[in-house]
């Protein structure tokens, strides 16, 4: 396909999108009003009513859905390329997320039928109002979950990942200084040192950052002061690619939430409001089996954490209605993972009465309600917050926990963590190797909830300013390997996983960005 | 993307196995081959005019187009020329990237005209050791489309072609920008009627039932 063709394609395809939308009709509305306007001249109509709804912001807007529509297209396809291709081009690896899924599905059937209790239900009357009462306050209630286990954790994905082979793969060569050390085994394209320099620019030691360049003992004046003028009007401008382009260097505390909203294009319109309270309401009305899972992950993630317990309430709010979006399966046309099926009862093979479960396509695993909870030191509007969640889901989350060749994609960023180890510390990847600790199993579980849990909250919020910053995952790989370059002496002295394990269990004081970036640019090649 | 493919179907030629090449004699242990020949004949006594070639890669890293033509002429002998050298499939041979695309070879691509073409060769490189095999699947060469020859349908139309004619009118405005700017509005007002939504409803259920059965495995 050449760049001319295919252009046409994507602006086809935004137009599309775009079509039929809030925005559409606000701007049909708009010009229909400003007809009345006394500088709208017939013989330049259509100059006059665009350079209307430039000075009055709307081409902006239109701007803004445009750059995300941009972000979540899937990249453009071969005519002859059929759907699941565009999911994931390479075959042996839609084979095992297509077994993976499978595990999983027959995991929570065998949950329902061992349980007894149905997957979906819809509630009596008086529940729905008792419900509708505590919404508040889901928190309060102590339901009994010890029946109920994660339908999977972090630690089985590993496994699946660490297994998947290319068949076509020649791995006859023996163990070799050459060869990789690490647990994955499929040869994707992962950058190294010299191209993230290239790719991360901003994040140099001649740039100023926020998580460096605004500690207490730093003047402001030197830096704080100016970029958060500069963020002030970013926020008044209202452009979402400059906001991205601006979260490269760091979000300020009192901006972030306005600059986050911008870059994902979430807004909080009457529209958003009503889909919300939909889906409050398709909550109410049914219960769901992956309900109990949320609550369940909820209390033991979330509530459990310092940071976090306080926003309990909030997290079913946000998860629970999340469950009920089949917004969200637009999402699966660039997802490796597709959604679970089932049929209305006695209608099994009725194609007319096929329906995904849940709603979403979605099935929580244990750490999934850790994707929200930093976005609760944001967002104190149960909406907004939704919306916020969402778009970040769709964009960078999901790729963290499903199999695909996608250089965002969990397989990319663990194989791209155990590169840069054994590249820039290979004494210390063959020691922990040599000990029965091999990285990537201590490393897993912070790079599959994209760090929350682990770090503390402003630490957190920095390295995901960055995520947002350059719409990609691999800065959380970067991290991964920052760390244990860190704390590299110790390590270099522990004869065990367990003892590997314990050095790394507090990341809670650790600064990330002095991290990265000596990571990346400090590091001698 | 080429509009042809849609309307122009492949032309039937008959893709021979590949030839994997060795250097000296062919040992059954030796080394994995690096370069492989596939060829692809057209049929007998009907040489075409290449559009596009069509093909699903499978770990081929770069791939050499060479075309046999025979001159309009029946006397003429055929020659072969190289129409594309080395075009890259996978960015670095060593990895996943591009191993299992779909891919198109344009004619404007070529340096050679693909016309009067008998026979397509085309010559595949994958020198990392890291694949066992590779190959491309699924060849289909689309011929270029001939123009319409002289129609009925083209003549009537160009009797429909607006003469221009300069009528007297004096005073009264210009007749184009009149009735571009009345299409203007008019294009306005359709624009406002027309709403087709590709917004969804957003209902999970089944006419308000959501009692579903065990979740399908296949």
């Amino acid at each position: 396909m050449d760049e001319g063709s295919e252009l046409s394609l994507s602006v086809a395809h935004v137009v599309q999108r775009l079509k039929g939308s809030h925005l559409h009709s606000q701007i049909e509305r708009q010009a229909k009003e400003c007809l009345h306007q006394p500088e709208i001249k017939l013989d330049s109509l259509k100059e006059d009513v665009r350079s209307f709804l430039k000075t009055a912001g709307w081409e902006r807007k239109l701007q803004n859905s445009v750059y995300r529509e941009l972000h979540v297209q899937p990249p453009p396809s071969h005519p002859a390329a059929p759907p699941e291709h565009l999911k994931e081009p390479l075959a042996y690896m839609r084979k095992a997320q297509a077994s993976w899924e499978k595990r999983v599905l027959k995991s929570l059937n065998s949950m329902s039928t061992e349980l007894g209790v149905p997957l979906a239900r819809m509630r009596p009357a008086a529940e729905q109002k008792e419900l509708t009462n505590k919404w508040n306050e889901m928190g309060t209630d102590e339901p009994d979950l010890s029946r109920f286990r994660p339908v999977y954790a972090p630690k089985d994905f590993l496994e699946v990942l660490v297994s998947l082979r290319n068949p076509n793969h020649d791995s006859s060569e023996d163990v070799s200084a050459r060869s990789h050390w690490g647990l994955i085994q499929v040869p994707l394209n992962v950058r190294d040192v010299p191209q993230l320099r290239r790719a991360f620019c901003e994040l140099n030691l001649t740039a100023g950052q926020l998580g460096i360049d605004d500690h207490a003992h730093m003047h402001p004046d030197l830096f704080e002061n100016d970029y958060v003028q500069i963020g002030k009007k970013v926020v008044v401008d209202q452009d979402s690619a400059a906001a991205q382009q601006y979260s490269r260097q760091g979000c300020p505390t009192g901006l972030r939430a306005d600059l986050w909203a911008l870059i994902l294009n979430s807004t909080n319109q009457p529209p958003d409001v009503m889909h919300y309270e939909q889906l409050k309401a398709g909550v109410i009305q049914h219960d769901l089996l992956v309900d109990n899972l949320i609550y369940k992950d909820v209390k033991l993630t979330a509530s459990n954490d310092d940071y976090y317990f306080v926003f309990e309430d909030f997290l079913y709010q946000v998860l629970l209605c999340f469950s009920r979006d089949a917004a969200v399966l637009e999402h699966f046309k660039y997802n490796s993972a597709t959604p679970p099926k089932s049929y209305i009862q006695g209608k099994v093979g009725d194609e007319e009465c096929a329906v995904v479960y849940p709603p979403n396509g979605i099935i929580p695993f244990h750490g999934f309600s850790m994707y929200v909870a930093p976005l609760c030191f944001l967002y104190n509007e149960p909406s907004k917050l939704y919306s916020v969640f969402r778009e970040m889901y769709i964009r960078f989350f999901f790729r963290l926990h499903s199999i695909s060749s996608s250089h965002s994609g969990i397989v990319s960023l663990c194989l791209q963590f155990e590169r840069l180890l054994q590249t820039h510390l290979p004494q210390l990847f063959y020691h922990l190797r040599q000990i029965g600790a091999q990285p990537l199993r201590i490393a897993f579980k912070w790079m599959v909830r994209a760090f929350s849990g682990y770090l503390s909250t402003d630490q957190l919020l920095l390295l995901w300013d960055r995520i947002l910053g350059y719409d990609s995952l691999e800065v959380v790989a970067v991290l991964a390997a920052a760390v244990f370059a860190f704390r590299a002496e110790n390590l270099m002295e522990v004869t065990s996983l367990a003892s590997a394990e314990a050095v790394l269990a507090d990341l809670s004081t650790l600064k990330v960005m002095p991290l990265i970036q000596i990571f990346l640019f400090a590091t001698a090649i | 993307m080429s509009a042809c493919t849609d309307d122009v179907k492949a032309v039937t030629c008959t893709v021979k196995p590949p030839v994997y090449l060795h250097i000296g004699e062919t040992k059954p242990d030796a080394a994995h081959s690096g370069i492989c020949v596939v060829d692809v004949t057209l049929p007998f006594g009907k040489p075409a005019s290449i559009e596009e070639i069509t093909f699903k890669n499978y770990y081929t890293a770069s791939v050499t187009v060479r075309l046999l033509r025979r001159g309009p002429g029946q006397e003429a002998p055929a020659k072969w020329c190289t129409a594309l050298r080395d075009l890259p499939l996978m960015d670095n041979p060593h990895t996943e990237r591009g191993s299992q695309d779909y891919c198109t070879i344009h004619r404007t691509q070529m340096k050679a005209e693909p016309d009067h073409v008998v026979s397509v060769r085309l010559i595949l490189r994958q020198p990392s050791s890291a694949w066992l095999t590779f190959s491309i699947g699924d060849v289909k060469i689309f011929p270029r489309a001939e123009p319409d020859p002289e129609k009925e349908v083209s003549d009537w139309l160009s009797d429909l072609t607006l003469v221009d004619q300069h009528s007297d009118l004096e005073g009264l405005p210009d007749p184009q920008t009149v009735s571009s700017s009345i299409q203007q509005m008019w294009a306005l007002t359709e624009v406002m009627q027309t709403n087709q939504t590709s917004a969804s409803i957003g209902r999970f259920d089944v006419d308000g039932c959501y009692d579903i059965n065990l979740l399908s495995l296949t």
